[in-house]
């Protein structure tokens, strides 16, 4: 048996066990049955990996079953194995376990932990089978499961009315990529007349050029086809347009947030634009297209990273400027490069969101960076973790000596986006530059608040919880668990509304309130330090395979080879550029909120405007509830009240009813129980079936 | 000379009065007995003339046949109408109102 069939599938009968059994199972039964089959596939993933690491390995298919055959459009379930799927299977499988391993620590308190662990490793299930995908309709599948997966996870806490208005936003969002997406399998299977990935990508280069009439205008057919695929890469991927969810997807579980919501779901677009990748190059214009929307993405999340107090919505607008480099880079035609940044990203921005749910779970479910500081003292392993997780993400590095993942996979990008030549990319390069001090800013600003300066936790209402909890259980439980033991409610994260609290004045409401935050359990901090390893060393170690080598790729991605020597080529200062804007937005960071902690409200104040503009998401929730929600709403009272109520059911069911009921009280009045009128009724009966029969 | 038709007309007359008996009569179940039995009497008549008339039997064996079970209707609706009697103790027709299905 291949390996790819138990990596693949271990998770799936985990995740039926888990599932189907969960309370007659119990709790330990279930999480160590999918843990133990996630840690099985990380494994296995890895020893995959490590064969393609050396390059020339051809791909492998495995066939699974017959799925389809219908005429001229068959397809199989197919498992399908080359350097593309190994990266994605290393990162999806590590981050999973990982993530499986810290919900034994983060999900102590909750009363559902089979369902959530089933539903994790379902994840992972669908996860792999899109990964792994040999023809689009497979992709499909596993593009359609992650999204259910996504939509159940996000909405885990089903009493929280915010937790399922964002499950029902990421779904109904992602809806819109999905059309594009399907309309761009459909005319894919149009075109080329199948629907297996490596039959169309070797007829791709002759298709570009030719023209296809769609919606009633003569397009270029290479162009449609991947604009349409790349919608569907917007809506998964949160690119800007379609990004509404993802902030709002943080409110499910913290290690929701770093398996889905960083690591593996929403990269998914991006693989499969380096998958398609041969179609892509044939198809200039849409190119363009995709490094716009990454550059305008990077751009977009990162300004209003900067303004957010929520810690795991600064994370998740970083995770959408990530994204935004990944795309720009496949836009520019280096598709390693975006992989690459997406291996690496995996592994640092899974780190920072688990460090976050490790600081949120010492803060006692308090998740506005308001409320935080001098946490380093009392959580140093988690410090440690998060400052990991920072230095990868900023780029922090020493060219040609050793640096910390983020600095090779972001330096790859920008230079490629540099070297490209064209337009477009160059607009990119200066862009991502830009996002780039804002990354730094933004992930040093989170560092500042959370772990330096005073305890300003006196005044959230989470630790005066806890406090007050701590106290009515009147013994010194309170000074080893800073949540008293026993009667806490299931973990249930607070998330993003922060104008409701009441908040401190960085000159007063200091204190800590009595309260002691306590570092997480073993099961969190195992992950959090193997990730660490994972973002110092990641690109260090692997930057050379992913950049440099054809042979590594072995036709699984469009490689340019042209491009590789232009990206080796750029000016010094180009090269520089990553780290200098790096050690600008740390400066500016320290400024603010280290040196002179009330720089940032004058800075609010003085740019009133702007931060309004920029801490509001730059509208886009308000645009689209005003262009989209309020006139499906107005078109769902409409066809309710005017269309359904006034005229089907009150034509239809209420008027037989009422037909019925009107007739009744006439026919009821013939039945009156007298012998002389149902003697007389009969005669006339009589006569009138003789004279029927007769005449 | 008494002809076929003064019999049809006589057991017209009397039809219609059995019929008529039945549905307007208010009064007594006895007289929608009497009625029933006054319809079949009129088909009697009609039996045993049309018998004479055409020279064929079989109308007038019918007519005893009619007899017979005109005897046994009689019989039995008397004595439902005694069990009713004693039930309910009236038979006025404006009364018996309970046969609504």
């Amino acid at each position: 048996m291949h390996p790819i069939l138990v990596i693949v599938f271990g998770p799936l009968l985990a995740a039926i066990i888990a599932g189907l059994g969960n309370r007659m199972l119990g709790n330990v039964a279930a999480k160590s049955l999918t843990t133990g089959a996630l840690f099985v596939s990380a494994v296995l993933s890895w020893q995959v990996f490590l064969q393609y690491l050396g390059g020339g390995v051809p791909a492998e298919v495995v066939p699974v079953l017959k799925w389809v055959e219908s005429g001229s459009l068959t397809f199989d379930w197919v498992l399908r194995v080359d350097t593309l799927t190994a990266i994605m299977l290393v990162v999806i499988n590590t981050v999973s376990a990982l993530v499986h391993l810290y919900s034994w620590g983060y999900m102590a308190d909750d009363d559902s932990q089979p369902r959530f662990f089933a539903y994790l490793s379902l994840f992972t299930f669908a996860m792999l089978m899109l990964v792994t995908a040999d023809n689009l309709v497979q992709m499909f599948f596993g593009w359609e499961g992650v999204g259910l997966a996504s939509y159940l996870l996000i909405g885990f806490w089903f009493k929280k009315p915010s937790a399922n208005a964002a499950a029902t936003k990421a779904f109904v969002v992602n809806r819109v990529g999905d059309l594009g997406f399907m309309l761009g399998i459909f005319g894919t299977f149009l075109v080329f007349g199948t629907t297996s990935i490596p039959a169309i990508l070797d007829a791709a280069p002759g298709m570009a050029g030719s023209s296809i009439t769609f919606l009633g205008m003569r397009l270029d057919t290479m162009t449609i086809l991947c604009l349409l695929l790349f919608i569907g890469a917007m809506g998964k991927s949160a690119q800007l347009g379609l990004h509404t969810w993802l902030p709002d997807a943080m409110e499910g579980p913290t290690p929701v947030s770093a398996l889905i919501h960083a690591a593996t779901m929403v990269t998914a677009g991006v693989f499969m634009v380096c998958r398609l990748s041969p179609m892509f190059e044939a198809a200039p214009m849409a190119l363009t297209f995709v490094t716009f929307i990454g550059a305008a993405t990077c751009l977009f999340a990162a300004t209003v990273g900067t303004t957010q107090w929520d810690i795991k919505r600064v994370i998740a607008y970083s995770t959408c400027s990530q994204l935004g480099y990944m795309f720009f880079a496949a836009g520019v035609g280096a598709y390693g490069a975006a992989m690459f940044h997406l291996f690496t990203h995996a592994f640092f921005k899974a780190l920072l969101f688990l460090g976050a749910g490790s600081v949120i779970h010492a803060m006692h479910h308090e998740q506005d960076m308001r409320y935080y500081g001098e946490l380093r003292k009392h959580i140093p392993l988690t410090f440690w973790a998060m400052m990991a997780g920072t230095l990868a993400i900023t780029g922090v590095g020493v060219l040609g000596v050793f640096g910390f993942a983020g600095f090779y996979s972001k330096d790859a990008i920008l230079e490629a986006a540099f070297a490209s030549g064209s337009e477009m990319g160059r607009a990119a390069f200066w862009v991502g530059a830009f996002a780039a001090l804002l990354t730094s800013f933004y992930s040093w600003r989170l560092m500042f608040l959370t772990f330096w300066g005073k305890p300003r936790w006196a005044a959230s209402e989470h630790i005066q919880h806890a406090i007050h909890d701590a106290h009515a259980q009147g013994d010194a439980k309170q000074d080893t668990h800073g949540h008293a033991a026993g009667d806490n409610p299931p973990a249930q994260e607070h998330s993003g509304h922060d104008d409701t609290h009441n908040v401190p004045h960085p000159d007063h409401g200091e204190g800590t309130g009595g309260y002691h935050p306590h570092e997480s359990p073993w099961s969190m901090l195992v992950p959090l330090a193997l990730l660490s390893v994972g973002a110092i060393f990641a690109g260090f170690v692997f930057h050379h395979a992913f950049i440099d080598e054809a042979n590594f790729w072995n036709g699984s991605i469009a490689y340019n080879e042209g491009l590789i020597h232009a990206l080796h080529d750029v000016p010094t200062w180009v090269k520089l550029t990553a780290t200098v804007v790096m050690l600008v937005g740390l400066f500016i960071a320290w400024l603010a909120y280290i040196r002179d902690p009330s720089i940032p409200e004058k800075a609010a104040t003085q740019l009133g405007p702007v931060y309004s503009f920029l801490y509001n998401k730059w509208y886009f929730d308000e645009l689209y509830h005003f262009l989209f929600v309020r006139p499906a709403f107005w078109l769902g009272r409409l066809f309710w009240k005017r269309g359904d109520e006034g005229i089907v059911d009150r034509f239809g069911p209420n008027g037989a009813a009422w037909l019925v009921e009107k007739g009744a009280i006439v026919a009821r009045r013939v039945q009156s129980g007298y012998l002389t009128s149902y003697a007389l009724i009969m005669l006339l009966g009589l006569t009138a079936a003789i004279t029927w029969v007769l005449f | 000379m008494i002809g076929i038709e003064h019999y049809v007309v006589v057991s017209s007359i009397l039809f219609v009065l059995g019929v008529l008996g039945i549905f307007l009569n208010r009064k007594n179940i006895i007289v929608i007995l009497m009625a029933i039995e006054l319809i079949l009497l009129a088909v009697n008549i009609n039996l045993v003339a049309f018998s004479a008339f055409l020279g064929d039997l079989t109308g007038q064996v019918f007519a005893m046949f009619v007899l017979t079970v005109a005897a046994g209707e009689a019989a039995i609706g008397l004595a439902i109408l005694v069990i009713y009697f004693r039930d309910r103790g009236t038979i006025a027709v404006d009364d018996v109102n309970r046969m609504k299905g």
